[in-house]
């Protein structure tokens, strides 16, 4: 007789204000089950997760729609915290570890063996003592249940990343009510070796009646160590199948299938002239960004053409903008028509006619607290002259407020960005409107080539039609190159010529945009 | 219901009002015009008290307009003003022992300082540059070990001015010394206004003016805005080709200047130098003053410096005089440090600091 | 690998050895009698030892150095000026003094703490600007308050006007009460056995408090506010705790002291003392992050050693006895600063290392 499962999840839907990331979700796991979950980013992997774990922007973002049971009892978690107690525990793909603590320390932290003292009956049993030899034997113990042997005294701050992530899985078991463990792309930061010893340990908590959720890109791992495949697609499961019973290219398919009509989306005729020539040449390219590490990208940009980078997130394709625009340590050779190009000095490359539009919009794209004039000026100011006024033979540049107002009221105008008007501070327009404001900026710069990064992240659909609207324009009627950076391939395939997908660091190919999904789908994999 | 509406606007607009000003402004500012009225009634003589705000906001202006340049590159309250305070000092002392007197000797204690305030400030500003996020903590310190090192500068440098060194040893400099025959009221008194008890230093009011003009010149140039955006987002100032270490540099050289061109002004109201501990706490007062005025710890306007150098020495000029005349008691020295304190730590505690 | 570590050794320790030519430099110079300097330590180290070992506590908690020590020494003056006034003398003085200090402290701990929570990441200037805050609060209750409010009887500690204290308050009856409970001699040199238990006896309680559960939160907060939090530690209460035990500490510490110099200075007192006590502190060994018992007594030792010899070595050298006086306010901001710097350009430092690593690897990786 089948038991009742662990975990149900029914008819799960969620959306972040009006924006729809899961529909009818369905998902059983039953004791010591091992699930796959994949699908690309933004699929709702994560969304899925956080709102089982009850984590708090869930809830801020006003909560989900269907049920989630566990053991057949519905349950509502305000906080991880509920989620811990009843059971389920998470790892995260950021270390939650305190840096200066051992091993041990950490798995227990504040979880620790206490022993009671006068003053902790006194005054409050804070003031309990710890018992270390009580606590290395638990750590010792979750270490052991583990299977991947590690150092219970050693430091945080002096393990490899490796043995951290395994500290992170070691606290998790050494709860004595976990039944459901998540793990969350956990293989990425492991060794070969270690993945490999990380999937003898799932295997091992697995017998031990243990339900896992296994969150990763690298299919192999699925295919070798779980009892079910789940995909997700657009935020709805599109395929659930026993994992013996499938292979990796079964599964990319589903992951990046498209219905036939939105694969086939004609790109729109266009007249343009194209050019062989190459007017940007990267060679050997590495770029320390973290979390987007770039190794040895070789990449070649025709002239005219928009140009997609695209994969997975993490895998490196935000790097190479950002490495080659000097914002983050690179090395390498960068050529632009010929001459090549100092890196590690955005001024360089602005002087040479680039122009980036940086992902981190709130951090590095705008200044918040100016207004929307300074934010379209500022660049094209500093560093082509421009809106100045100079006196005393050019002793003195004075910033010429008129005419700032007028380019930015042509931009507002042209990108119809909605605003008070242009004094309005930069950091009360929305997302959308905030994206139309940096491309803005860009625009102001009349580049000659325009790395644009994830132009639609976190904006919505009406917003994110003209933003690519206005890219398209741009490299149409200026005659810009234009290079794009976006996880959405659809967006990459509607807009671009070529898509370079990155993969591990690495160009893992350029596909012309009219490939089929599937295709891409498997450069997407290829170097994880 | 309209009319229900029209009030709740109001509400809000009030609240807005407070919001925008702070509720500790607000305080300060109603405590200020409290003062003033009563003045009056309690036997102070209105006219000497005005002129007194003035005197005093004449001598500590331009002391208070320091602190702009580093808040708009984001280096935070200069807490090292002493450190500029003592590059005046040096240009002071230095022009009385090389027998400058009068008025010129202002000009000459300006020109002999800059260089050392030009020096100190790249020093100073270089090393700002090396421990970025840590500034005000450390600028504090650098301000206490500068003035400590030259208390020791003081004694052991090779002045002979009679009028300066102790007159038993002949060497080393006095704490106090008098400016009369140099360059004391040497601002104040040109085109001094007097009517009755009022009187009016017009000469160094223009002077603030002339500096803060340039102040004001210099944000709207394009340095003075890449200096701006290096403060409000210095990623967003790099990605935009600013070398940002250089821009921190310059605001710190500008504010370790007018600090030393600040106290040459302080004292020629004043009519004395001090020497030794005397710059220990005068980043304090000026500090607060710019809060006062409504500025943040990293944003800051011409106002911000007029407004809080007349609200912060109006409250410190007139509370003892009222307060001695209306309950006999002395209570300034105790009111404006828990003012200028509590305002200064309300700056630091406000959440909303920036988007940075 | 080795070479790395001796140097970071040296680094770490450049302070205290510089500390340690200084006072090799001047100790002959200023021609003091080794019993003299020796017992000039043990005073000074029964003396303050109480007041430095408060610091230890928020360092833990990664509030850095706790300026707003202060709060708590003018709690214990209220302490001690109330205990004269009402004529209670000795031992029984000074722990009715401690008594009452205790909860002005916790309340001052208490707002200390909750303002340092909402200046995260700049604790340090804010708990410096605290202590001048609550400066001028002091002294609107002992200069206006203390008199026509709180009950003050004799004439000997009051101003001559009818309110307020006077500058400068004798604690004859209580004088090194403490120090010469348990008189020892050894060779000359007095040895204040009973503060030294005391100071012992807090030793053995931050040694133990580090080992309970609040000792432990107090150094994971400390590390990484986030991760505790995610953990399920209360921070912001971690962090008032550990300001409100300091505060605690610091004014009965600050009894202690007062008893061995046998008087207040009323208004200037503790105004100092927050700045020679983490100057000591550093002088030590110790960082902004990072301190121990050790750090304490090192620090005790090597501090006022200068701060004894000093002067007479400035004397002796130049003729003034200013200099030497400046020389050693100086060092101690200097030495501040300088731990400040350290600190910061450490933290910028253990950043780009990281990045460098990340780099190499790729070079590496690159020639593949």
């Amino acid at each position: 007789m089948e038991k009742a499962p662990l975990l149900e999840m029914k008819n799960i839907k969620k959306d972040f204000f009006g924006n729809q990331v899961l529909s009818d979700i369905n998902l059983t796991l039953h004791e010591g089950e091992v699930v796959g979950l994949v699908g690309e980013n933004g699929a709702g992997k994560s969304t899925l997760m956080k709102i089982l774990f009850g984590a708090d922007v869930i809830r801020e973002t006003g909560g989900y729609g269907g049920d989630i049971l566990i053991n057949s009892k519905k349950v509502d978690f305000q906080s991880p915290f509920d989620a811990i107690a009843a059971g389920i525990g998470m790892v995260h793909q950021e270390f939650s570890l305190i840096p200066g603590f051992s091993a041990t320390e950490n798995i227990l932290l504040n979880r620790e063996d206490k022993r009671t003292s006068v003053l902790s009956k006194i005054v409050s049993d804070r003031m309990d003592i710890l018992d270390r030899n009580k606590m290395d034997d638990n750590a010792q113990e979750a270490i052991q249940k583990m299977g991947v042997n590690i150092d219970r005294n050693m430091k945080i701050n002096n393990m490899p990343v490796g043995h951290r992530q395994f500290t992170e899985i070691a606290r998790e078991l050494s709860k004595e009510q976990l039944k459901l463990l998540i793990l969350d792309e956990p293989t990425a930061v492991l060794t070969e070796k270690e993945a490999e010893a990380l999937l003898e340990s799932i295997r091992g908590m697995s017998k031990r009646g243990i339900a896992v959720i296994f969150i990763t890109h690298r299919l192999n791992e699925i295919l070798a160590v779980c009892d079910k495949v789940v995909t997700m697609r657009d935020g709805y499961v599109v395929n659930e199948s026993p994992a013996k019973d499938t292979s990796v290219k079964e599964i990319t398919q589903w992951m990046v299938g498209r219905s036939v009509s939105a694969a086939a989306a004609p790109k729109e005729q266009d007249d343009r002239v194209r050019s062989d020539k190459t007017i940007l040449s990267v060679r050997k390219l590495w770029v320390d960004m973290p979390g987007e590490t770039v190794r040895n990208v070789d990449l070649d940009v025709k002239e005219g053409e928009i140009l997609g980078i695209g994969g997975l997130a993490g895998q490196g394709k935000l790097g190479i903008p950002n490495g080659i625009m000097g914002l983050y340590q690179a090395g390498g050779e960068v050529e632009f028509g010929g001459e090549s190009i100092a890196l590690n000095n955005p001024r360089k490359c602005l002087d040479e006619g680039f122009a980036f539009v940086s992902e981190d919009r709130r951090g590095v794209g705008l200044l918040l607290d100016e207004s929307l004039e300074w934010n379209v000026s500022f660049p094209a100011m500093q560093i082509q002259n421009k809106y100045l006024k100079t006196y005393l033979g050019g002793l003195i540049k004075w910033r010429d407020d008129a005419t700032i107002k007028e380019v930015t009221d042509r931009y507002i105008d042209e990108l119809k960005i909605k605003c008070r008007d242009s004094k309005q501070k930069a950091k009360e327009l929305s997302g959308g409107n905030q994206q139309k404001v940096c491309l803005a900026k860009a625009f102001a710069l009349e580049p000659k080539l325009l790395f644009v990064s994830e132009p639609t992240r976190g904006i919505d659909v009406g917003a994110k039609a003209l933003v690519l609207e206005a890219l398209k324009k741009f490299n149409r009627e200026k005659k810009v190159t234009i290079v794009m950076v976006s996880s959405e391939l659809e967006e990459l395939r509607q807009t671009c010529d070529r898509i370079a997908i990155v993969s591990g660091g690495k160009v893992a190919g350029i596909l012309p945009a009219a490939e089929s999904s599937e295709k891409f789908g498997e450069l997407m994999l290829k170097n994880c | 219901m309209s009319e229900q509406t029209q009030s709740i606007t109001i509400k809000e607009r009030v609240q807005n009002f407070i919001e925008d000003f702070g509720l500790p402004r607000l305080i300060i500012t109603g405590f200020l015009i409290l003062l003033l009225i009563i003045a009056p009634f309690v036997g102070a003589d209105l006219p000497t008290q005005i002129s007194n705000i003035i005197n005093r906001f004449s001598w500590n202006g331009i002391l208070v307009l320091a602190m702009v340049p580093m808040v708009h590159s984001g280096c935070g309250l200069n807490f090292g003003l002493p450190l500029g305070i003592i590059s005046g000092l040096l240009g002071a002392t230095l022009s009385i022992e090389l027998g400058f007197t009068g008025p010129f000797s202002f000009v000459m204690a300006a020109l002999l300082a800059t260089p050392f305030a030009l020096v100190f400030g790249s020093v100073y500003g270089w090393l700002l540059n090396k421990i970025k996020g840590g500034e005000m903590m450390i600028a504090t310190y650098v301000g206490f070990s500068s003035v400590s090192l030259m208390c020791m500068m003081w004694l052991l440098l090779p002045y002979h001015s009679p009028n300066m060194v102790w007159g038993m040893a002949g060497k080393g400099l006095r704490t106090t010394i008098s400016l009369e025959g140099y360059y004391t009221q040497a601002l104040a008194n040109i085109l001094q206004i007097n009517i009755g008890n009022l009187s009016i230093p017009t000469g160094a009011i223009l002077f603030f003016a002339i500096l803060a003009f340039a102040m004001w010149a210099f944000l709207h140039t394009k340095t003075g805005t890449a200096m701006t955006a290096v403060g409000s987002n210095p990623d967003f100032a790099r990605s935009a080709g600013i070398n940002v270490d250089r821009i921190r540099l310059i605001s710190v050289v500008m504010s370790t200047w007018l600090a030393a061109i600040g106290i040459l002004v302080y004292e020629q109201g004043f009519g004395f130098v001090q020497l030794y501990m005397a710059p220990f706490y005068m980043a304090l007062p000026a500090v607060s003053a710019i809060l006062i005025g409504g500025a943040t710890v990293n944003k800051a306007t011409i106002t911000n410096v007029i407004v809080g150098t007349i609200l912060f020495q109006g409250i410190v000029t007139m509370t003892p005089t009222v307060m001695n005349n209306m309950i006999h008691l002395d209570m300034s020295e105790v009111i404006r440090i828990v003012v200028s304190n509590g305002m200064i730590l309300y700056a630091l505690t406000r959440k909303t600091e920036g988007t940075k | 690998m080795k070479k790395t570590s001796i140097r970071d050794l040296v680094t770490r320790f450049s302070v205290p050895l510089m500390f340690v030519l200084i006072c090799a430099v001047c100790a002959p110079i200023s021609g003091l009698s080794p019993t003299y300097l020796i017992n000039e330590i043990v005073t000074r180290m029964g003396r303050n030892a109480f007041l430095i070992l408060s610091l230890l506590i928020p360092i833990m908690a990664g509030m850095g150095l706790n300026f707003s020590m202060t709060l708590g020494a003018m709690a214990g003056e209220i302490g001690l000026i109330l205990v004269c006034d009402w004529q209670i003398v000795g031992i029984p003085g000074m722990i009715l003094a401690m008594i009452i200090s205790v909860p002005i402290s916790a309340l001052l701990g208490l707002f200390c703490g909750k303002v340092l929570n909402m200046a995260k990441g700049r604790e340090m200037i804010t708990s410096y600007i605290i202590s001048f805050f609550i400066n001028g609060i002091y002294q609107l209750v002992v200069l206006y308050m203390m008199g026509p409010i709180i009950p003050i009887k004799h004439g000997s500690i009051k101003l001559p006007r009818g309110y307020g204290i006077r500058n400068t308050v004798s604690l004859l009856s209580m004088r090194q009460k403490l120090d010469n409970l348990i008189p020892l001699n050894i060779a000359g040199i007095k040895i204040p056995v009973a503060t030294f238990i005391v100071v012992f006896i807090l030793c053995i309680v931050i040694v133990r408090f580090r080992k309970t559960k609040l000792g432990q939160d107090m150094r994971a907060v400390g590390q990484d506010m986030e991760v505790a939090r995610d953990a399920g530690i209360d921070v912001e209460r971690t962090r008032i705790i550990s300001m409100i035990l300091s505060t605690v500490f610091a004014g009965i510490g600050m009894i202690i002291y007062l008893q061995n110099m046998g008087n207040i200075a009323t208004y200037s007192s503790h105004s100092q003392i927050g700045m020679f006590c983490i100057a000591a502190l550093l002088v030590g060994g110790a960082s902004v992050d990072k301190a121990s018992i050790g750090n304490v007594f090192l620090g005790i030792i090597l501090f006022h050693t200068m701060f004894i010899v000093a002067p007479k070595a400035g004397t002796v050298i130049t003729g003034d006895s200013m200099i030497g006086e400046y020389f050693r306010v100086f060092v101690s901001y200097a030495v501040i600063t300088v731990a400040l710097i350290m600190y910061e350009t450490g933290k910028r430092r253990a950043k780009s290392r990281e990045g460098q690593m990340l780099a190499q690897q790729q070079e590496v990786s690159d020639e593949d």
